[in-house]
């Protein structure tokens, strides 16, 4: 292997860890699934008829050396076939796969492991399916455990062991390989929280150290804390390939975007004494865009198109944002601003619009809008439903309902305890 | 790609293969596998080996009291049936290192489908595997069928040389069936029901308890030289010959010549390559079937 190479682009140092070229998968599945000899007996002359499920369709792309790379996709969306396509456990049907250097795959958590057996032998046997040789195994043993915090364990069979445990010394095998590439699955959803973190803390670690890393997820969150670029399959097809934003983003709006046009609205019915209607209300970004998700930080502009039936002076609207639990997440009215918004004789037509910077947390809300005569602020015209809504999509969620920007200092204080406990 | 040119990456990866370019990795695999599954049946019972040794002691405990306590097999044909019992626990043992061997690997890849579907590995470790945990149970059992020859009257003679001669034949017999069972099983899961019929006939279609004079006495030439054709047939014969008493013939002298020996070895070697050849063919597809 090592001579053939001499002459190929491997030895040099800016050449990707994996190329995907061009590559299909289809799966043939089976209408009806004949599982005996019998049946074929019987029916020898029965054409079995497949169904074709294309998994994975003329999808390229390269994962530099120590990158960190994102598959994202909706279930079913061929992220987890391509994955096994790379790490070999699928054939492809159509187009190549280079991948330079070994491999480490973490498919699945303790792949090879025996409940009934203690933790060296399966470390070993683990080992050994990841492509160390027994010696080497054994050798790393000692390191597998510590990292696992496992050493009062090690005695146990496997089938004592909590998941936990069982997910750490799977994990710590996986990573003690000297792998040049790591294939990880959503395998890491199974830690807790601090584990996790671990993981994530470890595989940065790995990555300066040169490891490409190459993982599966739905979890967009950690796309966008860890992964340089990232790709975004759908139906098999590869949708966007890029920075971990836009990955998300589109992601985002693949899962909820459809369903914008479709929810009908009259949850609530329209009140207000129909001087005018709200015809038409919906949310863009600062280039008149209308998306489903919108950047946290980036403008948000809520827009309603109000048509007169009568005259009314100065009319107001105001907006609500809903959260998931309809907790109101925000309000905003023209009122402040544009008070004295002007007369409209029947027949006419305006837009309303209120521009946001865009803080709120990462998730769906639902605006209402209402309006009303800006004399009698609870004298409503008209009233716009639930039934819009719209994602807020951002890596920065910090746990609250906004995540307004903010800067952090910390200052020593002159004269704390201690001082005045030096001075006498 | 356009940017990197394909021509200099050097080979692509393959899809899942029977085997692969790494040797050492493939036979540590096999035997760890069938490492582990020994250790786990060996220690992981209080009697361990005993209960390993249990079937085929049974199994013989019940032909050797009704064969010659009531039957009087022994008794019947001279000098082909002395020392019966050793010769009954030597096809035995034999037996139940290919029925265990084939009978397990039936189901193998399927039963590890978790790992098959999970991690990339060469597919054969899994049924070779199952035959080499079969030889080592096959090991243990032997030195108790040496015992058991020794205190019969049986003396070392030159022709226990030939012992690994008889297992090597036997193994790649084995293993020639494991490879085809294991992939036929994926597709068709009614083999296992058929291959255990298919083992019972085998056993009687073997000297295992009619020894081979009786068989010569009774069937003509023609179909003794049929009877003959089973691997099976010939591993025990020469194993009861080479390893227990030269009062029963050879393989080759039942036969009738060494040269005619070649027969059966082409049906081993035919069973091996149609066995490798189906699991090689299938082994890119086997984590798709699953």
């Amino acid at each position: 292997m090592a001579e053939g190479r001499a002459d190929t682009l491997w030895g040099m140092a800016d050449v990707p860890s994996l190329v995907i070229d061009r590559v299909s998968k289809t799966f043939r599945v089976p209408e009806e699934r004949t599982h005996t000899l019998k049946e074929r007996a019987l029916h020898p002359l029965r054409r079995s008829r497949h169904e074709a499920f294309e998994a994975l369709k003329d999808v390229t792309f390269a994962v530099e050396r120590g990158e960190f790379f994102g598959i994202v996709g909706r279930n079913g969306s061929g992220k987890s076939t391509l994955l096994k396509c790379m790490a070999g456990i699928y054939g492809v049907d159509a187009g190549r796969i280079w991948c330079n250097g070994r491999m480490s795959t973490f498919i699945e958590l303790g792949v090879g492991f025996n409940p009934d057996l203690a933790a060296l032998d399966n470390v070993v046997m683990n080992g050994i399916m990841l492509g160390l040789s027994p010696r080497e195994a054994r050798a790393r043993y000692e390191q597998i455990i510590e990292f696992a915090e496992l050493e009062e364990f090690q005695d146990l069979k496997l089938k004592n062991y909590s998941s936990g445990m069982y997910v750490r010394l799977a994990f710590s095998v996986a990573i003690q390989v000297d792998a040049d590439i790591l294939l990880i699955d959503e395998v890491l959803a199974v830690g807790d929280a601090s584990f996790q973190q671990k993981c994530f803390d470890v595989f940065n670690q790995l990555r300066e150290e040169g490891m490409t890393i190459v993982f599966v997820t739905h979890d967009m969150g950690s796309v966008n804390r860890f992964c340089r670029r990232a790709i975004l399959l759908e139906r098999g097809e590869p949708v966007v390939l890029g920075e971990p934003d836009k990955v998300a983003e589109a992601y985002l709006e693949l899962n909820f975007g459809r369903e914008v046009h479709q929810e009908a609205d009259g949850t609530l019915s329209r009140l207000g004494d129909g001087a005018a209607r709200i015809t038409e209300a919906w949310l863009e970004d600062s280039a008149g865009q209308r998306w489903a998700v919108y950047s946290q930080g980036y403008p948000l502009v809520f827009k309603a198109r109000v048509a007169f039936e009568t005259r009314v002076d100065d009319p107001v609207l105001q907006v609500t944002f809903e959260d998931e639990s309809r907790r109101i997440a925000v309000v905003a009215t023209t009122a402040r601003e544009c008070s004295r918004s002007g007369r409209f004789e029947a027949g006419d037509e305006a837009v309303f619009a209120l521009h946001f910077d865009n803080y709120l947390s990462p998730g769906r809300y639902f605006p209402v809008a209402s309006l009303a005569r800006s004399s009698r602020a609870m004298d409503p015209i008209d009233r716009y439903p639930r039934g819009l809504h719209f994602m807020v999509g951002g890596a920065e969620a910090g746990g609250g309902y906004v995540d307004p920007p903010y800067t952090a200092t910390v200052e020593r204080v002159k004269g704390g305890l201690r001082d005045h406990v030096e001075a006498l | 790609m356009s940017s990197v040119d394909t021509a200099l990456l050097g080979q692509p990866i393959r899809g899942p293969r029977a085997l692969t370019d790494d040797w050492g990795r493939f036979w540590h695999l096999t035997y760890n596998i069938a490492r582990n599954e020994f250790k786990l049946r060996f220690f992981g019972s209080v009697l361990g080996y005993v209960w390993q040794l249990m079937r085929p002691l049974l199994l013989f405990g019940v032909l050797y009291v009704f064969f010659t306590k009531v039957a009087l097999v022994n008794k019947l044909h001279g000098p082909g049936n002395q020392d019966y019992g050793a010769q009954l626990l030597g096809s035995i043992v034999l037996f139940t290192f290919f029925g265990e061997a084939t009978g397990a690997a039936v189901r193998s890849v399927v039963d590890r489908e978790n790992l098959v579907r999970k991690i990339q590995f060469p597919r054969l470790a899994i049924p070779l595997a199952v035959v080499l945990l079969a030889m080592f149970n096959l090991g243990l059992n032997l030195i108790v069928v040496l015992i058991f020859a020794l205190i019969e009257g049986a003396r070392p003679m030159l022709s226990w040389l030939e012992l690994p001669l008889i297992v090597a034949f036997l193994a790649i017999f084995v293993t020639g069936i494991a490879m085809l069972l294991s992939a036929l099983f994926v597709h068709f899961r009614d083999i296992q029901p058929i291959w255990e019929v298919v083992q019972q006939i085998l056993f009687y279609a073997s000297p295992v308890i009619i020894s081979v004079d009786t068989v010569r006495e009774k069937l003509s030439p023609t179909l003794v030289h049929i009877y003959m054709l089973n691997p099976l047939a010939v591993a025990f014969q020469q194993f009861r010959h080479a390893m227990i008493t030269h009062g029963t013939p050879s393989a080759g002298a039942v036969l009738g010549s060494w040269g005619l020996l070649v027969e059966p070895m082409l049906i081993v070697v035919v069973v091996f390559v149609v066995g490798f050849w189906v699991f090689n063919r299938s082994a890119r597809l086997i984590a798709e079937n699953l």
